[in-house]
């Protein structure tokens, strides 16, 4: 006997009795759709969290220095020895000096337009890159010159497009304008492209403070963010001997923790769901075994008509799979229409950009599953069935 | 050449908790090709154990079951599905069809089981239910039907695989006298086309269409011999028409 034959019986036993399959596989069609619901919302939240880390750098580590006391301190060049000590980790390294400066293009002034002192490293280390003009140069870091590169809403807004060349005044001191980034954010007010990037060595002596307090550095590779982040913090610990003179942030890592504790609440969440697979599975258990009993007599005469034991057990086992696969097929339908759902509750309602997304492999997985638990839960009562005595199953009224 | 059915000494005992029933007690004979035979006897005389024997759904406690020279009783439970699909045909008292199944689906379960495929299956399908006159019912359901048309098709279900032997288990018992006698008219047809009949039964007047009676008595065969001799229907030395409560338990 072939399989398609056997497929055909169970499919046709399956529709004979539409309301009971349909019960039975309520509860696969349950499990199937919250794990992958669950398993969606997972694979959303983590692709909302790697998304907003990586628009700030996922290989960049930031260090924030407090300093200890007012005499310890660490210079821009004892930051740069210590990328320089550690190429294997570390790459490129940029101080980051914020100013809160007035500036006025004009007769207009901006309130809006953020205004950084950072080295010649540091568009390669934001990846920005330059439309038109240049970037900024390690003679203008040293000289201190008063050249800045700007963003494009900028650029856009206060230079009609031909910033390059142009000038404007910083806390009264006049700059020019070397170049012009490309756009990074819409051109909106207040975003990243809403800025101006001056030599961090200038942005120092404006703003009169001697010592930079924040850096932003790259690491080589990803993988070994947490081995550039430990190099940073020993060379941090031999000149302040004091671990709260500093802060350095690994943005791979606070990812990487993130991401673990959202695994870790997915697992923990699609395991409870998971447990009404099982309780689906006993429920098609029940129902086979109530069905073995009522199809007593026909195995009986199927057995007289010449049936081997292993073409009755097959036929109640690949019975069972059938029900438990259209259930895991419904569920993955029902899956689908709640991640739609969710993901629209979640962008509508709760404003964050999170896609429920069931993955393939957890669309395949899911399948697989129900198919494995109608077999796993089907044998039993496949088994009674296939050793029904004949003699015994016909005379069963 | 080997008979067809040879029971050499054939004993089967139950043990039911302590006691231990008998059922078939040494019993042998021997059934040829193209013979129709009915096997006769009270309830509990051991007739159903004999036609569970000879249908290979049960196997001796003692003696040997030789079915077509082979011996049943070394067989395990794989090779007698086999031998049960290709040498028997059963017809049984409630008919046994299956209700979910059209006629000709019905008919078709003993070849599927033999791996024919689906067009040779359908089509030796409906020549056995025109042999049996229901070529227009072939997708009614069995519940569709009378009762003497649905042993009609189990009849037509027996034969579809040219079995070595057809077996019916009061046949006409579910019938009224006229659909039954109908029904042993077919099984006669069968006997005249070479078919060998084995017809267990209750009743000698039904028995009386066999040509050889076997009798059986507390599991043992009491009268083996043509159906004209008017001692194949004594019972227990006494003639069975004088028996108070014919058909009723035996002792």
């Amino acid at each position: 006997m072939k399989l398609w034959e056997s497929l055909k019986m169970a499919f046709s036993n399956i529709w004979s009795s539409k309301m009971r399959s349909f019960l039975t596989m309520l509860g696969i069609i349950i499990g199937i759709a919250a794990v992958m619901v669950i398993v969606g919302l997972g694979n959303g939240m983590e692709n909302y969290m790697t998304e907003s880390f990586e628009s700030l750098g996922i290989n960049t580590l930031t260090v924030s220095i407090r300093g200890r006391g007012s005499s310890r301190t660490v210079t821009a060049d004892q930051m740069y020895q210590i990328v320089a000590d550690n190429p294997e980790y570390l790459d490129l390294i940029s101080p980051t000096v914020s100013m809160n400066t007035s500036v006025k293009f004009g007769s207009e002034t901006s309130t809006t337009t953020s205004v950084t002192g950072v080295s010649e490293d540091y568009l390669k280390i934001k990846d920005y890159s330059v439309t038109t003009g240049r970037g900024l140069e390690y003679v203008d870091i040293y000289n201190r010159k008063k050249v800045c590169v700007i963003g494009s809403y900028v650029n856009e807004t206060y230079f009609s497009g031909n910033g390059v060349g142009q000038t404007f005044k910083l806390g009264g001191n006049q700059f020019t304008v070397v170049g012009v980034l490309q756009e990074k954010a819409d051109s909106e007010e207040s975003s990243t492209d809403d800025a101006i990037y001056i030599p961090y060595t200038t942005a120092s002596r404006l703003s009169y403070t001697g010592f930079m307090s924040s850096y932003t550095i790259t690491v080589k590779d990803v993988d070994t963010a947490d081995k550039g982040k430990t190099a940073v913090e020993d060379a941090l610990y031999k000149i302040f001997a004091d671990e709260d003179a500093y802060t350095v942030t690994s943005m791979a890592e606070m990812l990487d923790t993130m991401t673990k504790m959202v695994n870790v609440v997915i697992t923990i969440l699609a395991a409870i769901a998971a447990i009404s697979l099982v309780v689906g599975g006993i429920g098609i258990m029940n129902i086979m075994l109530v069905s073995v009993s009522e199809r007593t007599r026909e195995i009986g005469i199927r057995k007289a008509l010449g049936a081997k034991e292993r073409w009755i057990k097959s036929q109640f086992v690949i019975e069972a799979a059938v029900t438990s696969m259209l259930g895991g097929i419904l569920g993955i339908a029902v899956g689908y229409g709640l991640s739609s759902i969710a993901t629209i509750i979640a962008t509508n309602m709760l404003s964050v950009d999170i896609t429920v997304a069931p993955s393939a492999n957890s669309v395949l997985m899911a399948f697989g599953i129900s198919a494995g638990i109608g077999v796993l839960f089907g044998y039993l009562p496949a088994k009674k069935a296939a050793q029904l005595n004949p003699i015994d199953a016909l005379r069963y009224e | 050449m080997a008979s067809l059915i040879e029971f050499r000494e054939v004993s089967k005992i139950y043990h039911m908790g302590d006691s231990v029933v008998i059922a078939a007690n040494k019993i042998s004979m021997r059934i040829e090709r193209g013979e129709f035979v009915a096997i006769v006897g009270q309830s509990g005389s051991g007739k159903s154990t004999c036609m569970n024997i000879i249908g290979c759904l049960d196997v001796p406690t003692e003696g040997q079951y030789l079915l077509d020279g082979q011996d049943v009783g070394g067989m395990n439970k794989n090779k007698l599905a086999e031998i049960r699909n290709r040498m028997l045909g059963f017809i049984f008292q409630q008919y046994n069809l299956l209700p979910k199944l059209n006629l000709l689906e019905n008919v078709e379960v003993p070849l599927m089981y033999a791996g024919l495929g689906a067009h040779e299956r359908k089509e030796r399908a409906a020549e056995a239910l025109a042999r049996v006159g229901l070529s227009d019912k072939l997708k009614n359901r069995p519940n569709q039907l009378s009762g003497g048309q649905q042993q009609r098709v189990s009849i037509a279900r027996a034969l579809v695989g040219n079995p070595s032997v057809i077996l019916a288990d009061e046949p006409t018992g579910a019938l009224d006298s006229h659909t039954g006698r109908e029904v042993l008219g077919i099984l006669q047809d069968l006997n005249r086309q070479g078919n060998t009949v084995v017809l267990i039964t209750h009743d000698n007047s039904i028995a009386a269409t066999a040509h050889r009676i076997i009798r059986l008595e507390d599991g043992c065969v009491v009268y083996d011999g043509p159906s004209t001799d008017p001692r194949a229907f004594v019972h227990a030395g006494i003639p069975v028409a004088q028996v108070p409560g014919e058909g009723g338990a035996a002792t």
